[in-house]
């Protein structure tokens, strides 16, 4: 028995490390232009905040397709749901709300951010079994549905809860802001970030270390072989589709309390935000999809204090400079 | 009527089509009064816009949802001119040329940049720029008149002042208004046949071929990525030119008659309903759609009321006419499913030939 | 000749409009290997697909170990003990070596002394354990891709092309692993272009051609018969090397 062993020299593939230093080269250049230290921080915070929200919203989008190159035009309903879970939500719980202890305070958001999560992951789940499955496989009917889809739920939930806006009030302790140094530091930011990085963690963990996220990445890859390895994507499928709603929910609960009102055309406008941010890192990359939140959001922050007017083109100016260099994001995915 | 070797096929249809037509050029004699001459101009300017769109949706199997856009650009082109330039022809005709020019390097450049890819990747992309382009137009207030649009005047013959024949005979009056409903008629007649020609011709040929298997018309020697810019650029011209028309009829143009979604979603709703692929699915359509948003929504509202005063407030809110689209979502969705080929599939009794 | 693990009888399969299989019958017996030789296109991978359920049999029947399976979806088929190594190797080049092999072994974490059987004739893999799938070499990733079939034992292997693109030494070291397994007991099916590792390996011998099997018989028959193979195999493949 004679034995294989040509691996003298393994080609070692560098990891691309050039998209991980753009957000902080971003940031460094914002510094002299900016001027002030402590605006710098304010901004720089703030967008770290508003990147991990997108996030959130926005990495079950990414993950879906790439897992079953399924793209769900009506992912901003779920944003859009759970902004109004919020309003349902804490309706009961205006005394712990307005309660100064931060302890109380969590005791009505936690429950809260779980309920927007089973609700919009069953949602998700419905949606998946009427709206997608019926044309998988058929790009032009999915995305026609799907945006049907965004549309009826849009419209029932004004429908159910009024056209107007809805007030959403920040929890006591989480009003105002820290200071630090010259620089303020708001509360809620502060929390969002906290809860952006764990829903991310949770998701790296999830991904690299479980055996249900090797599943899922091996599927991203090549589903059929996952197949004759003798596992269901289809199950697999369905439940990335229901934590990716779950996770836009939680996204939407957050955004609706940062901007301290509920609508349902919230669900529209994330859409697009996430839309551009899984172009820029890649469809079906999850760590691109986190570089792209954060870099959108930082240049979103810096070019609304520096320029108002081209804040407003910021989103679709990155996309276009990313594109231009990579044609297919950050991180394309090798298989499509 | 058809001027073209693509007739509409099955009697039914062909009917429809010819009531349509007929009742739309002779809709200011017929039925005078303001609402329905806007009903019919509405019709008239849907059916151009639509089947710009089925060009690319149709026959190029491509979703954009920057259709509006290019009728927005098409609006504010000759919102623009004539503010600016005072209402002569001159100005209208720079406003359409300019219009025409914007739409038509902006199809390309979003044309170029990603129709190479999928499908999928070709609706972000339009989505997300059709976004941009709506708030930076709400929001350049110098030139556009942000949220509040521009209300321009038109060239005087055009004007409803305007008298070509007052109390002629059998008592009828053209005014600069009715002047105006055949301009915006006509070029909407040219223009379809415009398009039906474009259908019919080899470039329409494989556009089909490439929606059908984009592979094989490749191997055939076909360049797909320049046969789908090229629809994408032809559909812009025409949907500016239909916003070119709108804007004219209603001597105005702001975010919410020209940039909106909800635009986008009915241009969607009529293409879908009224038949992918045919091009005179977009008439039948546009006529259907038209009529029911204006006469539907009162029936809504009746209905409405009626619950309301019955006590069943909260099932009331699903009837209330500002609840309009969640109905036609609905309706949307079903058709997809069922009614892929829409109307016109449906009246289309006998066998592709 | 023991009886048959996998029969199949009267397969037809279409891809879209094309219709690739055209009745296709054929036994692989327990415990030995055999071989599914012919041209270009005959329709031996759209075989093999067809019995793992990647592209239905739109008629005949595909019985497995007693089981009918040609209306089965591939997860089941492989859970009743087929794995495939496909022509493409498949392989998750975005995951480690282990991982590759964590996902292959369903029962768990990979059985040790089976790993270090497989280590025994694929060392390369103990060497780049940790290194992304990626980063191999052509003739690596090969070895995982069967490895990843035999990590856990399984009734049936189904293999497309194994030496495909390798050069001529790792060939034939490839032919011994391919021996190897075979003496551990397990039961193949081994599409091959290279006439030398199919007269090497095979126990039985299929022919196909235009999507029907053309001759069946044992492996040293049809290597002894030049004529023969000159007449089902044309000169597409390389004999006596």
């Amino acid at each position: 028995m004679s034995a294989i062993d040509t691996g003298a020299a393994l080609p070692q593939q560098k990891t691309d490390y050039i998209p991980v230093l753009l957000p902080i080269a971003l940031a460094l250049l914002a510094f002299p232009l900016v001027g002030s230290f402590s605006t710098w921080t304010t901004l720089t915070l703030a967008g770290l905040a508003m990147g991990m929200m997108i996030f959130a919203m926005a990495s079950g989008l990414t993950l879906v397709f790439g897992l079953m190159d399924v793209m769900n035009f009506g992912h901003g309903a779920f944003v859009a749901v759970g902004a109004y879970v919020a309003v349902v939500a804490f309706a009961p719980m205006g005394a712990l709300m307005q309660s100064p202890s931060l302890a109380a305070n969590l005791m009505a958001l936690i429950p809260a951010m779980l309920l927007a999560m089973i609700v919009t992951g069953v949602a998700g789940y419905v949606f998946e079994r009427l709206l997608v499955r019926p044309v998988y496989g058929q790009h032009l009917k999915q995305i026609l549905i799907t945006m049907g889809g965004l549309i009826v739920i849009e419209q029932l939930l004004y429908a159910t809860f009024g056209p107007q806006l809805n007030p959403l009030p920040l929890p006591a302790a989480l009003r105002g802001s820290i200071p630090l140094g010259a620089a303020a530091i708001e509360k809620y930011r502060l929390l969002a970030v906290v809860v952006g990085l764990i829903v991310f963690l949770a998701l790296q963990f999830t991904l690299t270390r479980t055996k249900l996220g090797l599943l899922i990445r091996a599927g991203v890859e090549n589903g059929e072989m996952v197949e004759a390895l003798g596992y269901r994507i289809r199950r697999l499928f369905i439940g990335v589709f229901m934590a990716g709603s779950a996770l836009a929910g939680l996204g939407g609960l957050m955004w609706a309390l940062y901007r301290e009102q509920a609508h349902a055309s919230i669900g529209g406008e994330m859409m697009v935000t996430t839309f551009i941010v899984i172009i820029i890192g890649g469809l079906g990359s999850v760590g691109g999809c986190f570089i792209g939140s954060i870099l959108l959001a930082l240049l979103a922050n810096y070019a609304g204090f520096l320029a108002p007017k081209v804040a407003l083109i910021s989103n679709i100016a990155l996309m276009v400079a990313v594109l231009l260099w990579r044609p297919r994001g950050l991180y394309p995915v090798t298989s499509r | 009527m058809i001027l073209s070797g693509n007739p509409p096929r099955g009697k039914l249809l062909t009917a429809l089509l010819i009531l349509v037509v007929v009742v739309l050029a002779l809709a200011p004699f017929l039925f005078p009064g303001s609402k329905p001459a806007n009903v019919a101009a509405k019709i008239c300017v849907f059916a151009l816009l639509v089947a710009s769109y089925d060009l690319l949706l149709g026959y190029a199997g491509i979703v954009s949802f920057a259709h509006t856009m290019f009728f927005g650009i098409g609006a504010y082109g000759i919102a623009i001119t004539l503010y600016a330039l005072g209402p002569s022809w001159g100005a209208m005709a720079l406003g359409l040329g300019a219009a025409v020019v914007v739409a038509a390097v902006f199809a390309l450049a979003i044309g170029l940049f990603s129709l190479r890819v999928q499908t999928i990747f070709f609706a972000m992309v339009t989505l997300a720029v059709a976004s941009a382009f709506a708030v930076l137009a709400s929001q350049l207030s110098w030139l556009t008149g942000g949220e509040d649009g521009r209300t321009f005047r038109v060239p005087e013959v055009l004007r409803p002042g305007f008298r070509l024949i007052e109390n002629g005979p059998f008592g009828i009056t053209i005014s600069g208004r009715t002047l105006s409903y055949y301009l915006v008629f006509c070029s909407v007649v040219v223009l379809f046949l415009v398009m039906l020609r474009i259908v019919e011709s080899p470039f329409g040929r494989v556009l089909q071929a490439i929606r059908e298997n984009p592979f094989r018309a490749e191997a055939l020697g076909y360049r797909i990525i320049y046969h789908r810019t090229l629809a994408n650029v032809l559909a812009a011209v025409f949907a500016a030119c239909a916003g070119a028309l709108n804007a004219l009829w209603l001597r105005y143009t702001g975010p919410d008659t020209s940039l909106s979604f909800n635009i986008m979603i009915d241009i969607l709703l009529i293409v879908v309903i009224g038949g992918m692929g045919t091009l005179y699915g977009a008439i039948i359509g546009a006529a259907l759609f038209v009529l029911a948003e204006n006469y539907l929504q009162t029936l809504m509202g009746a209905a409405f009321g009626a619950l309301n005063a019955s006590g069943a407030g909260f099932v009331a809110n699903f009837f209330n006419p500002d609840r309009w689209l969640l109905w036609l979502g609905i309706l949307f969705i079903f058709s997809v499913y069922f009614f892929p080929t829409g109307i016109v599939g449906k009246l289309r009794a006998e066998p592709k030939s | 000749m023991t009886e048959a693990l996998l029969t199949l009888s009267g397969v037809h399969t279409h891809i879209g409009r094309y219709h690739i299989l055209h009745g296709v019958d054929f036994d692989v017996p327990r415990g030995r290997t055999t071989m599914l030789l012919g041209r270009n296109g005959a329709g031996k991978t759209t075989t093999l697909r067809t019995i793992m359920g990647l592209w239905p049999a739109s008629q005949g029947s595909i019985h497995f170990d007693g089981a009918r399976i040609d209306k089965a979806a591939t997860p089941d088929i492989a859970t009743s003990g087929v794995a495939y190594v496909p022509e493409t190797m498949a392989i998750f080049s975005d995951l480690t070596v282990k991982e590759n092999l964590v996902l292959a072994a369903r029962a768990g974490a990979p059985d040790e002394r089976r790993l270090e059987w497989m280590f025994g004739f694929f060392p390369a893999l103990r060497k780049f354990w940790l290194s992304r799938a990626g980063t191999l070499s052509g003739g690596q990733k090969q070895m995982l891709s069967i490895a990843r079939a035999i990590v856990e034992e399984r009734k049936l292997l189904l293999i497309d092309e194994p030496t495909k693109g390798l050069a001529p030494a790792i060939v034939s070291a490839l032919i011994e692993c391919l021996k190897e397994i075979a003496r551990s007991g397990a039961t193949i099916l081994l599409v091959e272009q290279n006439f030398r590792v199919a007269q090497d390996v095979g126990d039985l011998v299929h022919v196909m051609d235009s999507g029907r099997i053309v001759h069946s018989g044992a492996m040293a028959d049809l290597a002894a018969d030049d004529s023969l193979q000159k007449r089902l195999l044309g000169l597409s493949l390389d004999s006596h090397q």
